[in-house]
C-alpha cells in the first residue's frame, strides 16, 4: 500500500511543475519596477542644464532645506505630453519641480516646453541615462519627491494623470 | 482578392505612425555598441551584461537587447569596468537601485534557498524512489 502511493510522487512533482508553470505564464509579469532609493540620499551628480533660461541641476540643489519635485521626463516621451498639464497644476499650487531630461538636446527640450508648457525650475541633462539609473529610475516619465535633507521620499511611475495630483502634492507636504 | 490587397492596403495606411515607445534622437552613447580595447576587460564586461536585465525590454539581458536604455546601461557596464571596477560591485549597485530583479544570478538567500536546495532534494528523492531497483540488479 505504502508503495503505491510513492508511485505516484513523481506524477504529483510534475503536475505541480506543470501548474507552475502555467500560473506563471497566464499571470501577468510585474512591469513596473519600483527605486530601491526611497529613503536613500539623492545620489551625487551634476547635471548641465538641458534647454536656455534654465540652470542645470547637482545633488546639492536638492538638499537645500526644502522639499522637492524631481520629474523625469524627455521631450521625445509621448506620456510626458499627457502629464504636463498636472505638472503645471503642482507648480501653480507653489511646488518647486526640478526636472531631468533623459537623453535630449537643448532645443529639443527647449520646443517641447514652448509647446506644453514650463513648470520647471532647474533642468538637468542626462545624455546617457547616468542619473536616472543612479536614481533607480527604469523610463520616463518618473516624478521624485526629495526632502529638504536631499532624501528620496516618494516615486510616481509613468505619467501623472489628472486624478493623481493630489497624491502627488501630499506626497510633497509629507516631505515637510 | 483585389479587396483583400485593397482591405490590407487600408489597414496598413490606417495603423499609427508613432511607436508606442518612442526613441530619442540622439546617437547610441559612446560603448553602447562597440567594444572596449582590452580583451580580458570586454570579456567581463560581456559576461556581465549577459546576467543583466533590460529595465524596458524585460525577459532580455542588457547584451540581448537594441534598447536605447540598454545601451546606455551596456555602456556604464563597460566604462566602469574600463575605470577597474569589479563586474560584483557593479552588479550590487544596480541591484541597491532596482532589487535583485535586475540580475539574472539570483542571490543566495533564505527566500532563494529552496531554489538553490531543489535539485539536491530531488536527486535525493530520485535515488530514494530507485534505490529498490539497485539492489534487485545486484542479485
Amino acid at each position: 500500500m505504502k508503495r503505491r502511493l510513492i508511485i505516484w510522487i513523481p506524477l504529483a512533482v510534475f503536475v505541480i511543475f506543470v501548474a507552475t508553470v502555467a500560473f506563471s505564464l497566464y499571470a501577468p509579469a510585474e512591469r513596473v519596477i519600483r527605486s530601491r532609493m526611497i529613503g536613500k540620499p539623492v545620489p551625487a551628480f551634476a547635471l548641465e542644464a538641458a534647454a536656455p533660461g534654465h540652470q542645470g541641476l547637482t545633488s546639492a540643489d536638492l538638499a537645500a532645506g526644502q522639499p522637492r519635485i524631481v520629474n523625469v521626463f524627455a521631450s521625445w516621451c509621448v506620456p510626458c505630453i499627457a502629464e504636463a498639464p498636472q505638472l503645471l497644476a503642482l507648480a501653480g499650487q507653489g511646488i518647486p519641480i526640478d526636472a531631468i531630461a533623459i537623453r535630449d538636446r537643448p532645443e529639443d527640450v527647449a520646443d517641447f516646453l514652448a509647446k506644453w508648457g514650463d513648470p520647471y525650475q532647474r533642468i538637468g541633462s542626462d545624455r546617457d541615462s547616468r542619473v536616472q539609473m543612479a536614481f533607480g529610475s527604469s523610463g520616463v516619465p518618473e516624478t521624485f519627491v526629495v526632502d529638504g535633507q536631499g532624501v528620496v521620499r516618494y516615486q510616481h511611475i509613468g505619467d501623472i494623470r489628472p486624478e493623481q495630483v493630489s497624491e502627488i502634492a501630499a506626497a510633497y507636504e509629507a516631505a515637510k | 482578392m483585389k479587396h483583400f490587397a485593397l482591405a490590407v492596403f487600408l489597414l496598413a495606411t490606417a495603423l499609427p505612425a508613432a511607436p508606442a515607445f518612442a526613441d530619442s534622437a540622439l546617437p547610441p552613447a559612446e560603448y553602447s555598441y562597440s567594444q572596449l580595447a582590452d580583451p580580458k576587460q570586454e570579456a567581463s564586461a560581456k559576461a556581465l551584461m549577459e546576467t543583466l536585465r533590460c529595465l524596458v525590454c524585460q525577459g532580455q539581458s542588457i547584451a540581448d537587447s537594441d534598447a536605447e536604455m540598454a545601451g546606455d546601461m551596456r555602456a556604464m557596464v563597460r566604462r566602469r569596468i574600463a575605470a577597474g571596477e569589479k563586474p560584483e560591485d557593479i552588479r550590487a549597485w544596480l541591484v541597491g537601485r532596482y532589487g535583485a530583479w535586475v540580475s539574472y544570478a539570483p542571490p543566495v538567500e533564505p527566500l532563494t534557498w529552496p531554489l538553490w536546495a531543489a535539485p539536491l532534494l530531488l536527486i535525493g528523492a530520485g535515488l530514494f524512489l530507485a534505490r529498490g531497483r539497485f539492489k534487485r540488479k545486484k542479485r
